[in-house]
């Protein structure tokens, strides 16, 4: 394909690289965990962003698909024994089917009605998981240590997860990148635009819509299941925190929606001021309010984000970047 | 307990039909008015029900205020950002509200007698939301239909443009409905108050709630609100005694999502769905 | 011979108020048949209502053969029948170039990003916009949206274009300029329905009218008999103007 002549696509790969040989340049425990959260969140916002940015339908709910994901591998390996890349790999592809379905359900509703949707659909499986028993309830999962064995023990399998993490951030990047410059992408960028005036070109919609809902599962349900396992515990309220949804969205409105960069931008700064947020005495308590803020001055003044004002400064730069 | 629902609901059909913004801060605001009560009540010692016209005008104005600052300039874009927009507003409200008040439980005590019919006690405190919640809708749907504010209100919310041609100030409707939509929502938890405790995230699940209501009533329809808020409430009565608690969400939810899409306008509705 | 387009008793009604009644036509191919009629006559209702945008209430579209009624607005373009809107609705944010490739790609040919690259410029170029490719669509002029409408929708090489007053808003030059590109359009085989307010424009270009009032057809056949129809002439009584323009722009 003629991605591989785009400077982009070596500019993802270079960051790739930069996650994976950082920390193991020092054997530095710290900034792999820092670095781990930030694969997470740049998965996350990635995957959403598709949705978001490509085709202009918020999911508020993004969260549930790497809780399921997580639930899903979890409960594959400690009740059926499976192996651990393929029970990640199992709950990407069972959650993404689950949100075929349900998408083409909930995708009938235009715009603003679906994102509300995407609000309930937190509360709707995060209940329903509570009670569910064979996935132990309110009260949660564990892994057993005896399950990191296979990976080389607990030191090494964490950095095996975090390697797996980086890798699966990647595709996420990657798939961002080829589906925006897709005639799928495109499709979705019309809808984006005015869903009506697409379909009467021609662009099947529907399917389009449930096609990048499914999509958009996928890798966060994956990078759900390492990301529990690497905890060896899962409960509900750590499934389906409704604040790091929230915060997936702040980042990808932030870094520019409708951009593979933006997300990854938006995590990185995110993190940062998180970080700084956590430390700081007056604010620790007020991360929400400052995530909110956040959103808000975004929404009102700089819809683009980040990499949307960068673009309006320097149009030029939207041939080299993404 | 419906009735309080279809008060609540209100606010949100209000603002919705108006100008189509789905004012996420609601449930928040519902969540203020408890806190108002709660305040009013207890260092104040204003009798519960006085409260009431205090929360009106307070709610109002932070409606406004609230609709100035977030929504005015995101009111002619897509949906999306009208909805980002009240979504970050609820969480800076959110987040404040756990910095100062936590997540305790909240009371707002009122001893009012109650009714006895046969086998069933209806406590004082739920009768007498039940009446006040029809005085206000009452008095919204006056408003609504016999002056000419609401008329005013109503061209705004029919074609925007057309109203401003014809020399109506829709920016200050816009924010009178919002503002109005707000003050409902405030009364409406003033009103919860005296029914349950509550805490700073109480504010979620009646907006759900208030969702599936508007959808069943119908955009823009405060009379359909209240119906709607009824039947809601009857539903849950009748329901909670057979099954956990935490299944009412997912039920809530699924007949949120069959209500939108088997009725795009609302069962009630009386306009039909408009197109985004 | 089967007609490329045809409408069979069809029907619409929007809460208690009749948009269109009974109204059957046919089309041949190639040919361009105009509709008119007066305010409200529904004739942009009938546009929705083949496109597949609204259901109709009663009767059937009929496109090639195939039934349409009521088939989600994607299908019909597949199908090959491609629209402009009354107010034109393009992709802001996307480049002109990009508008069309969408019209290409997903219209009748379903053409990959590369062969709906070179469909767009031919659309484009049709359209005189080929200098302005680059350009944000939100950029352009009306007349140039107007333009980039009726590109987008050619770039999907339709067999039925249904134009809905493509010439309103446009200055003499400009409407000059689109007569002409709505000739070659026929001239490259593709048949046109078009819903006009301009009577001589209208007149010339079509080879047959179709007149609506109150969602029924009025009247049907030649330029020429249709303005010398009594009744169509008492229809647009109610605007003096345009009866005028309609016995002045007959040929």
């Amino acid at each position: 394909m003629n991605l591989l002549r785009r400077p982009f696509f070596w500019i993802i790969g270079a960051v790739i690289l930069v996650f994976a040989l950082a920390p193991a340049y020092h054997g530095n425990v710290e900034l792999r965990e820092s670095l781990l959260l930030a694969t997470v969140y740049i998965t996350l916002a990635s995957s959403l962003n598709m949705m978001l940015g490509y085709a202009g339908y918020v999911n508020f709910g993004s969260i549930v698909f790497f809780g399921l994901g997580g639930y899903f591998c979890v409960w594959l390996m400690s009740a059926h024994g499976w192996p651990l890349a393929a029970a990640a790999l199992a709950g990407g592809v069972a959650v993404s089917a689950a949100g075929l379905l349900f998408g083409l359900g909930i995708l009938r509703l235009r715009g603003a009605y679906f994102a509300l949707s995407t609000i309930g659909v937190i509360e709707a499986v995060n209940a329903f998981v509570t009670n569910f028993a064979p996935w132990g309830g309110s009260s949660g999962m564990y892994l057993s240590p005896v399950l990191f064995e296979p990976l080389g023990g607990a030191r090494h399998a964490l950095w095996t997860i975090y390697y797996l993490l980086v890798a699966v951030m990647g595709m996420s990047l990657y798939l961002s990148y080829a589906v925006k410059r897709s005639k799928f992408g495109l499709g979705l960028l019309a809808i984006g635009q005015n869903e009506g005036a697409a379909s009467v070109l021609g662009v099947p919609a529907p399917r389009y819509k449930a096609i990048v809902y499914s999509l958009s599962a996928f890798l966060p349900a994956v990078a759900g299941g390492l990301y529990f396992f690497k905890g060896a515990f899962i409960q509900p309220p750590d499934a389906f925190d409704l604040q790091l949804s929230t915060e997936v969205i702040v980042i990808a409105m932030l870094g520019g929606q409708g951009t593979v960069a933006g997300p990854a931008i938006g995590a990185f700064l995110y993190e940062q001021l998180r970080g700084w947020l956590l430390t700081s005495p007056t604010f620790a308590n007020f991360q929400l309010v400052v995530a909110g803020a956040l959103l808000l001055a975004i929404v009102l003044f700089a819809p683009g984000g980040l990499m949307g004002s960068l673009y309006r400064r320097w149009p030029r730069l939207r041939g080299f970047l993404e | 307990m419906g009735a309080v629902y279809g008060l609540a609901a209100m606010g949100i059909t209000l603002i919705w039909g108006v100008m189509d913004v789905i004012n996420l801060t609601h449930g928040t605001m519902i969540v203020a008015g408890m806190f108002s009560a709660y305040l009013l009540v207890g260092s104040a010692g204003v009798p519960v029900y006085a409260t009431l016209p205090i929360v009106l005008v307070g709610g109002f104005v932070a409606g406004v205020a609230l609709y100035t600052i977030a929504v005015q300039r995101v009111v002619g874009q897509a949906p999306l950002m009208s909805l980002l927009s009240t979504f970050s507003v609820n969480l800076m409200l959110i987040g404040m509200g756990t910095a100062v008040w936590g997540t305790v439980l909240f009371n707002v005590p009122v001893a009012l007698p109650g009714l006895s019919l046969g086998r069933y006690t209806f406590p004082g405190t739920h009768l007498m939301s039940a009446a006040i919640t029809v005085l206000l809708a009452g008095a919204l749907y006056l408003l609504l239909y016999h002056t000419r504010i609401g008329k005013a209100v109503r061209a705004v919310s029919g074609n925007r443009e057309a109203a401003e041609l014809v020399g109506i100030p829709t920016r200050r409707v816009l924010a009178l409905s919002f503002g109005l939509g707000v003050a409902l929502a405030c009364v409406s938890g003033v009103l919860i108050a005296t029914l349950f405790p509550f805490t700073v995230l109480s504010g979620d699940p009646y907006l759900l709630k208030s969702f599936v209501v508007t959808i069943l009533g119908g955009l823009g329809n405060p009379v359909g609100a209240l119906i709607a808020g009824v039947l809601l409430g009857l539903f849950e009565g009748l329901t909670t005694p057979f099954m956990p608690v935490s299944w009412i969400p997912v039920i809530e939810f699924a007949l949120f999502v069959v209500a939108l899409i088997a009725f795009p306008g609302g069962v009630l509705g009386l306009r039909s769905a408009r197109p985004h | 011979m089967s007609a490329l387009l045809e409408v069979v008793a069809l029907g619409k009604y929007f809460g208690g108020v009749r948009a269109v009644q009974s109204l059957s036509f046919k089309m041949k191919e190639g040919e361009i048949l105009g509709l008119i009629g007066p305010n409200g006559a529904g004739k942009s209702t009938v546009f929705n209502l083949i496109n597949g945008v609204i259901a109709p209430d009663a009767g059937r579209v009929l496109f090639r053969g195939a039934d349409i009624t009521a088939a989600p607005p994607y299908r019909v373009a597949r199908e090959g029948l491609a629209r402009t809107h009354q107010i034109v609705q393009p992709f802001m944010t996307l480049s002109v170039f990009e508008n069309c490739i969408v019209g290409a790609c997903f219209g009748r040919e379903n053409l990959p990003l590369a062969r709906g690259r070179e469909a767009a410029r031919e659309a484009l170029a049709m359209v005189g916009l080929e200098d302005r490719l680059d350009a944000p669509a939100s950029q352009l002029t009306i007349a140039g949206k107007k333009r980039l409408e009726l590109a987008r929708a050619l770039s999907a090489r339709p067999t039925l274009l249904l134009l809905d007053e493509v010439l309103a808003g446009l200055n003499p030059t400009e409407v000059e300029y689109m007569i002409g590109v709505i000739r070659a359009i026929r001239a490259r085989g593709i048949s046109i329905l078009m819903i006009e307010h301009l009577m001589q424009a209208i007149m010339n270009l079509s080879d047959r009218i179709l007149v609506l009032n109150s969602g029924m057809r009025l009247c049907e056949g030649l330029p020429a008999e249709v303005a010398a129809d009594p009744a169509v002439i008492e229809a647009y009584l109610g605007d003096p103007h345009l009866a005028d323009s309609l016995r002045a722009g007959a040929p």
